[in-house]
């Protein structure tokens, strides 16, 4: 029988091999989005965890990756969705050189805390859009949604940011 | 300016203020951890949702205080 199959059929050797080749990507994409690597660790076993449970409902001839990312998106958008009540930004992590550091550190905080305090299905394609500048359709596979609605998300995280930031927007524009 | 221009302007600001995350490494093998969670929260073999209990007990009730409703109930079944 096939790991996929032996998977499905609730065989736990055959889970530990995919959770073994599967954890760094599913940790991976995690932390893009949460951008916090203790709480993409333990996003990473709840995703294992949600697979697990439903491993009845998966179809063996079925595409696993794409399917452990999906449940790995519900997983980060359940915990921004939960963690939107704790007011901390969360920590920085060492980033790619990307952020410029031309802008000043309480600008930087100020567009931080407007992007952070977005409602969280507009913060995670933002995220994955503007910040780690994924695909659409990657984004789209992975949220369970068209790449339309990815489109018209990541507008409307722009347009709220953009009402949260116009001051600062002038005030940069003008500098 | 425009409202295309400052939305170009707010990604600009968002990617000079938040940059990708650049160590996306897993630093450790997550199995030990999954093994704890499976063993803390395993399901049950057989599990009946609450709902399904509450359906019983209205059911039981009914027949407990209509026993005339068993004959219609066991027509329906």
């Amino acid at each position: 029988m096939e790991l996929l199959e032996r998977f499905a059929a609730g065989d736990l050797e055959a889970f530990e091999a995919l959770f073994r080749q599967h954890q760094k990507e599913v940790y991976a994409w995690v932390v893009r989005i949460v951008r916090d690597t203790g709480i993409a660790e333990d996003l990473t076993v709840e995703t294992f965890w949600r697979i697990y449970k439903s491993r009845a409902r998966f179809d063996p001839a079925g595409n696993f990756r794409a399917w452990a990312r999906r449940i790995a998106t519900n997983a980060a958008l359940d915990h921004l969705r939960h963690s939107r009540r704790e007011t901390g930004l969360p920590e920085d992590l060492p980033c790619a050189p990307g952020a410029d550091p031309a802008i000043r550190r309480e600008t930087r905080e100020r567009i931080k805390q407007a992007f952070f305090q977005l409602p969280p299905k507009y913060r995670l394609v933002a995220t994955l859009a503007l910040v780690e500048e994924e695909p659409y359709n990657d984004i789209a596979e992975a949220a369970g949604i068209s790449v339309a609605l990815v489109k018209v998300r990541v507008f409307r995280a722009v347009r709220m940011l953009r009402k949260k930031l116009s001051p600062l927007v002038a005030e940069v524009a003008t500098k | 300016m425009n409202n295309e221009e400052n939305s170009k302007e707010v990604n600009a600001l968002v990617r000079a203020a938040i940059a990708p995350v650049k160590d996306t490494e897993l630093r450790r093998d997550l199995w030990p951890q999954m093994l704890r969670k499976l063993d803390e929260q395993s399901v049950p073999a057989f599990h009946v949702p609450w709902f399904d209990w509450a359906l019983a007990a209205i059911l039981g009730a009914v027949l407990v205080f209509f026993p005339s409703s068993i004959p219609a109930l066991l027509y329906h079944l």
